[in-house]
């Protein structure tokens, strides 16, 4: 059914049709209209889950890590330093290996104190072990909900499913909530290899050695070096996961495309912009205006951040003039996180070929500074040009 | 041979002895039971077994003599503390020799 909503009710309708037994969620501006909705449907009784309010966001993670670990699908939404309160919680649900979905509507973080949008917040937890898709749209939101129970629990990692603050979160707009009939179709009921019980009690992530150990039954155990190794293994087995789970959606919901990027304009273009998010929509605009001066530009918006599509993005820059990426978030003391990882693709994949193109890297919108199609459009027109800098280029910098 | 077809993937361990690993090599002393003034031991009957009660990580027997299974013992000393006739001290482990040690 076509419906007319913001994305953070997107988001909880993609939850709600889930069927998520456990909720548990600390309100942070951009994120608090999410678990508002979600606390009304299960109130209303529309929706049978425990929703648990907390204290704190490290607690929210703690408590859907607890449930998750009984065998219940569980969700948790936040923000900014909503998410850096839960950091190590962040790390404990990926090295236990529980299929959390969680939803991060991307806001600066503090100091100083800043409630708008960027990215930095997911950008920051990048090597924690969790999967990270980034969405463009509301139908993206309430679709890669839906996609990430299924993924996650199918690889038993946890999913940041990533949107925009504000121009996701808080706008309106048309999208296809699906049937519940579908949603089920889609996703069976979470079956985790071992839910806390009574009768079968164990010691979960214990004090693990670093070398291998006999258990209790004299089978040779992991040590926690293997424990790891299983994690990253199994993130890059993730992205062959993923093109099932784009595929199989595809097959029940009629919609879908490519599981890791969404190119625009991109195969006759000779100059690439990439990024995550609603920022790639915007450079549509850019890319739409830019062809009609002649200019053969696409863009390409990163949907799967972790594990990373190298071999996917090396493809589809391959024997391009430039790529220009355009990131909400930054290393500090170097470049923007995304255009380290897609260089680092590129070389991998590309170099002494002849194909590798040349790569510049702009910051924009960082605590929310409006970023005008205007000066996106500029930019993109000036780094067909020619090499802007070498070091990433702020734009709508007023210093 | 490896951990590869382990039938887990986390850290995940049954209630038992040995599931946190060897943890005797963590001992710097050694319980050490004075059968002569152990009450089990004295009388002959299955009593008291404090020190089996409350061993927390359960490798004191019930039986008689309580055997201390050394291969899991921490050293914690709390057997030796709640022992209410002193039947058990805590002995340096540097007081055993190299070829003690390799029988545990």
């Amino acid at each position: 059914m076509h419906i007319i909503e913001n994305g953070n009710v997107a988001a909880a309708l993609g939850v709600k049709l889930c069927r998520a037994n456990v909720i548990a969620a600390y309100p942070i501006t951009p994120q608090t209209p999410l678990t508002e909705k979600l606390s009304e449907y299960v109130e209303s009784g529309e929706m049978k889950a425990e929703y648990i309010p907390v204290e704190s966001e490290h607690s929210a993670l703690a408590v859907c890590i607890a449930a998750s670990s009984a065998g219940a699908r569980s969700f948790t939404a936040t923000s900014a330093n909503g998410l850096l309160y839960m950091h190590e919680q962040v790390q404990w649900a990926a090295g236990a290996r529980l299929p959390i979905v969680m939803c991060v509507v991307n806001r600066a973080v503090g100091a100083p104190w800043n409630v708008w949008n960027d990215q930095q917040d997911s950008i920051s937890q990048r090597d924690t072990g969790w999967i990270q898709m980034y969405c463009s749209d509301h139908q993206q939101i309430i679709d890669s909900v839906i996609k990430a129970y299924w993924l996650a629990e199918k690889v038993s990692i946890p999913i940041m499913v990533c949107y925009d603050g504000y121009i996701l979160s808080h706008t309106y707009m048309p999208f296809d909530a699906p049937d519940q009939e579908q949603v089920d179709a889609f996703l069976p009921p979470f079956k985790p290899d071992y839910a806390l019980n009574t009768e079968k009690p164990a010691n979960l992530n214990t004090v693990t050695l670093p070398d291998v150990r006999m258990d209790v039954r004299g089978e040779l155990a992991h040590g926690y070096m293997e424990i790891r190794y299983l994690l990253q293994e199994e993130m890059r087995a993730a992205l062959a996961v993923a093109a099932e789970a784009e595929k199989r959606f595809a097959d029940i919901f009629g919609r879908g495309g490519d599981p890791y990027i969404e190119p625009y304009l991109c195969d006759d273009a000779e100059y690439i912009a990439v990024g995550l998010g609603s920022l790639t929509y915007q450079l549509r605009v850019c890319v739409d205006a830019l062809r009609k001066e002649g200019l053969k530009v696409g863009v390409m918006g990163v949907r799967f951040y972790r594990p990373f599509p190298d071999v996917a993005i090396a493809n589809a820059l391959k024997g391009k003039k430039g790529v220009i990426v355009f990131e909400k978030a930054l290393s500090y003391g170097y470049e923007g996180a995304l255009v380290s990882d897609l260089k680092s693709a590129l070389y991998e994949h590309l170099a002494g070929t002849g194909d590798l193109p040349m790569v510049q890297n702009f910051i924009a919108g960082i605590g929310g500074r409006d970023i005008r199609t205007e000066d996106l459009t500029q930019t993109l027109r000036a780094a067909t040009k020619s090499r802007v800098a070498k070091e990433p280029v702020w734009i709508g910098l007023k210093l | 041979m490896g951990t590869r077809n382990y039938r887990r993937k986390t850290s995940h361990s049954d209630h038992g002895p040995g599931d946190g690993g060897r943890t005797g090599s963590w001992r710097v002393e050694r319980p050490v039971l004075n059968t002569s003034l152990c009450i089990p031991c004295k009388r002959k009957t299955e009593a008291c077994f404090m020190c089996w009660l409350f061993c927390p990580e359960v490798v004191i027997s019930r039986t008689i003599p309580p055997a201390i299974n050394l291969e899991y013992c921490k050293g914690c000393g709390i057997c030796a503390e709640e022992c209410p006739t002193k039947a058990i001290t805590m002995v340096d482990e540097a007081a055993f020799s190299e070829e003690d040690k390799d029988k545990e």
